[in-house]
């Protein structure tokens, strides 16, 4: 695994979702959009493709869930809508985000 | 160039696993990607430590990049077969590698990585065993590469195409929502530029559009058909995702990837930035 300082530094792929948040990271500045992807069984969605859209629902980033899950994104605060694609079947949220770290419920079920 | 032979479906890709002078590469920013499973039979590239040069700001060189392909077994008359994460953008900075490098046959996978595990198709962690061969690179194709000076230039003159999402462009982001937002470099783009994010070429499962959704995309956007086009993002593998629709699948002439993209026209001293969802004046 590439360390965080690293991918900040240089890249443009998705950190480990799994990880801690990197220390550097300014919960006072950053809006932080966080949370778990759950079937309908409510077990957690490992390797589902979670995407970010704007307020106008244009795409705006992408990770992979952490094999517990767990998605992670730097946004800023407004309304953005989570997109979640798996095998286990696809899921929306809609959050209103304020700066610091904002819990995200993102449930997938087959259509 | 076409959608014909520059794409290749999953369903081919399978079928072609074992198929004598095909290689499949993965390539990724994170390997352990690849370490966690991969196309069978299919070698890897790091982005970073095996496409950038490990001490100055640039990529591999000529000599470095026949090196790297020696080592990994591929030959000059292989069919590479390039895939990845992140919707395909570091594959498809790979392939704009090979074609600087003037490689014969070179294709993508349609859809990467999401494509092929949303369709639960094979993976393995079998590492391949190639045999090294003597790869010889060309010497780079400028021809598909703008560096600053000639972006500059470029401002209301050639098609500027930022491919970053729109709040990137406007500057109410830094960098890609998946990264944290502290960043040295400006906020904004550079005047005059569409914007045209690279997603908007690509459907939700990673795979591009068809040629008339993407001609229409562009042709909305404003792209003029009858300039030189110049696409960027902030380090230049998005772009390279819209410089292979723009040049590959959509056959224009003169499209260039500006791989120095936001975190180095952001740095410079002096140039003009706007800010905001319009392109601005030059």
């Amino acid at each position: 695994m590439t360390s965080p300082s690293a991918n900040t530094a240089a890249g443009c792929a998705a950190p480990d979702q799994s990880a801690p948040i990197p220390a550097s990271v300014d919960l006072n500045r950053e809006t932080v959009l966080t949370g778990i992807v759950q079937n309908t069984e409510g077990e957690a969605v490992g390797g589902a493709y979670v995407r970010l859209l704007d307020s106008t629902g244009e795409f705006t980033a992408e990770v992979v869930s952490s094999p517990e899950g767990v998605f992670r994104f730097f946004a800023a605060p407004g309304s953005w809508t989570l997109r979640a694609l798996s095998r286990s079947g696809n899921g929306e949220a809609v959050v209103d985000a304020t700066v610091g770290v904002n819990e995200v419920a993102l449930a997938v079920a087959p259509a | 160039m076409s959608r014909d032979t520059a794409l290749v479906s999953a369903d081919w890709a399978e079928q072609n696993l074992n198929t004598p002078g095909v290689v499949f590469v993965e390539v990724d920013e994170d390997t352990t990607a690849y370490d966690g499973g991969h196309i069978p039979g299919a070698v890897k590239i790091d982005w970073k430590q095996d496409l950038q040069d490990p001490v100055r700001r640039d990529f591999v060189n000529q000599e470095q990049f026949s090196a790297l392909l020696s080592e990994r077994g591929i030959a000059n008359d292989d069919v590479v077969v390039l895939y990845g994460g992140n919707n395909n953008w570091f594959a498809a900075y790979a392939y704009w590698y090979f074609k600087l490098y003037g490689h014969g046959d070179v294709k993508l996978l349609d859809g990467g990585r999401k494509k092929w595990e949303l369709d639960a198709r094979p993976y393995t962690k079998d590492v391949p065993v190639r045999e090294k061969t003597s790869y010889s690179a060309a010497a780079p194709d400028l021809t598909i590469r703008a560096f600053r000076d000639e972006v500059v230039e470029a401002i209301g003159v050639k098609n500027l195409v930022d491919v970053r999402s729109p709040d990137e462009f406007a500057g109410r982001l830094l960098a890609p929502a998946h990264l944290p937002q502290e960043q040295s470099q400006r906020a904004g783009h550079i005047p005059t530029a569409i914007s045209v994010p690279w997603s908007k070429a690509a459907n939700e499962d990673g795979t591009f559009k068809s040629d008339e959704e993407l001609t229409k995309i562009y042709g909305d956007a404003g792209l003029d058909g009858s300039k030189d086009t110049i696409a960027y993002c902030r380090i230049g593998e998005r772009s390279s995702h819209s410089w292979f629709v723009l040049k590959e699948l959509l056959g224009h002439e003169n499209v260039k990837n500006y791989d120095g993209s936001w975190t180095e026209y952001g740095s410079l001293i002096g140039v003009p930035i706007a800010l905001g969802d319009e392109p601005g004046k030059a």
